[in-house]
């Protein structure tokens, strides 16, 4: 018991610092400015990012399938397997991962420091409060850029794939784009899309918590964000997977 | 005269470290008192207390009348709002400019226009004595400006009590005078309730109406600088002459 008392913290601190920011959301004046400077400090963090991440993924996919498919004479198919793959599954979620790897870290190190230098207990001191001022603005620049890196990575991975295809299946690019228009549906984008909300908001939450929850000076700053990314991660998985079984329910 | 705060037998524990043990203070409207103590007695505990950003295990904390402990958000933001803080590291803001770090308190309280603030951040900056210095930010000044910028954030909404957090921790000797001076210009020329806290017993004679000495979680002495001085009992003239033993619970520092 003993052992899992400290996950339990988390995972209790986590939905406390969930339901504080929804009630702020709810409740105070968003700053506006805040949100656009921290949706530019995320898309300019993360986009090169995903967009290296996607286009050797779908142009790795596409070296692979060239293989495999060929083995059966599918080569025809690989755009349609590049593109359900990369639009359900790998666009959105390799998309997060670097955004938790990067910005999850960022946000941490930040708030962290802010903590470990009394900046956050100042900000409370002057009656203002840390979630509105924080948290908020942080959270729902996530929310925001998360979906619109994943739309940017399936695009970019497509198209990596696309290149590979052309030059080591023999597959005329119009050929490998019909192919993807013709199979992935637009419930197949959504479901993708729709999931990196999710993540976004895990990613911010955690990695917010992790900040303003850290101890030991700035020693305890690199363990929070380690920490901020190793859980963000596992939790883009762990809902991914039951996300997309209740989508298939749906 | 009724106290403008007061502590009232206030108990306090991290995990199993108790902190404070029954602490009972007053502190009068306009006057400067000195909370003196060594590290990890419960100094700076004791003002994050009266902030509201701490709740004690047990007792209560009154500000003018009102229990701060039971008040709700909104009470506890005005209150704050009558509040200034000089933090020991300054605690100023990294990706502000000194400008915003001074108009920050104003903003989130008052709806100025922006050349208002301007003229309220320099007329504040003025008072520190580091006028035209809006622009920078706080990477570019040295730990003597930090304190005095933040000195300048925390009378930036004319508060009525001014928390002085170790103000000299740090600091040479020539910006530890000019602390010490502007901490007593606070007091003449604005007429506030300040409570210093801090190991600095040069500072704390220098600066305060009254001391009160901070030992083992409870305040084992209050009284004027010349009553401290002159004092008999062996606790106050351990610590005035350096000779009391400071305790620093490890889990005490990290709680905090």
């Amino acid at each position: 018991m003993t052992a899992l008392s400290p996950f339990f913290a988390f995972v209790g601190g986590v939905a406390t610092l969930s339901v504080q920011t929804v009630i702020k959301f709810l409740r105070s004046r968003l700053d506006f400015f805040a949100l656009i400077y921290q949706i530019e400090a995320i898309g300019n963090k993360t986009f090169v990012l995903v967009a290296l991440v996607s286009i050797f993924t779908g142009m790795v996919m596409a070296l692979q399938l060239s293989v495999g498919l060929g083995r059966f004479g599918l080569k025809l198919y690989i755009g349609q397997v590049i593109g359900l793959t990369i639009v359900r599954e790998l666009g959105p979620v390799l998309s997060s991962l670097m955004m938790a790897a990067r910005v999850g870290a960022g946000i941490t190190a930040e708030l962290g420091s802010m903590v470990v230098t009394e900046q956050v207990l100042a900000i409370e001191a002057m009656g203002a409060s840390p979630i509105t001022k924080l948290v908020l603005p942080r959270v729902l620049a996530c929310v925001i850029s998360a979906p619109l890196l994943a739309v940017m990575g399936d695009i970019v991975g497509i198209l990596g794939g696309m290149t590979i295809t052309m030059t080591e299946a023999g597959i005329t690019g119009r050929f490998y784009l019909d192919q993807i228009l013709k199979t992935v549906v637009l419930e197949d984008f959504l479901v993708g899309v729709v999931k990196t909300f999710f993540f976004g908001f895990f990613i911010a939450i955690i990695a917010c918590y992790q900040g303003l929850n850290t101890t030991g000076g700035t020693e305890g700053v690199g363990k929070a964000t380690t920490q901020a990314v190793v859980y963000s991660s596992l939790t883009i998985f762990i809902t991914d997977f039951f996300l997309t079984k209740l989508f298939l329910l749906l | 005269m009724k106290p403008i705060i007061e502590f009232k037998n206030v108990f306090l524990a991290f995990g199993d470290n108790p902190v404070l043990k029954g602490l009972d203070l007053q502190i009068q409207e306009g006057e400067t008192i000195t909370i003196i103590g060594g590290s990890g007695s419960g100094k700076s505990v004791t003002l994050k207390l009266l902030l509201g950003v701490l709740s004690p295990d047990s007792g209560s904390i009154y500000y003018q009348g009102k229990n701060v402990t039971t008040m709700g958000e909104k009470d506890l933001i005005a209150m704050r709002k009558e509040l200034g803080v000089l933090f020991q590291g300054s605690a100023l803001f990294d990706s502000l400019t000194v400008q915003e770090n001074v108009a920050y308190p104003l903003r989130e309280h008052f709806d100025y226009s922006e050349k208002e603030l301007d003229r309220i951040v320099a007329q504040k900056l003025a008072v520190v004595g580091l006028p035209k210095i809006e622009e920078m930010f706080p990477s570019d000044l040295s730990g003597g400006m930090k304190k005095r910028v933040g000195l300048a954030r925390a009378i930036a909404t004319d508060p009525k009590v001014i928390l002085y957090d170790e103000p000299t921790t740090g600091l040479d000797p020539t910006n530890t005078q000019r602390i010490n001076r502007l901490i007593l210009q606070m007091q003449k020329t604005l007429k506030v309730t300040s409570i210093v806290v801090t190991h600095d017993m040069e500072s704390a004679f220098q600066v305060s109406n009254r001391l009160a000495l901070l030992k083992e979680g409870k305040i084992c002495f209050v009284g004027t600088v010349d009553e401290a001085k002159s004092s008999k009992d062996e606790t106050v003239r351990d610590f005035i002459e350096g000779r009391m033993e400071t305790v620093e619970p490890l889990k005490i520092m990290e709680a905090r």
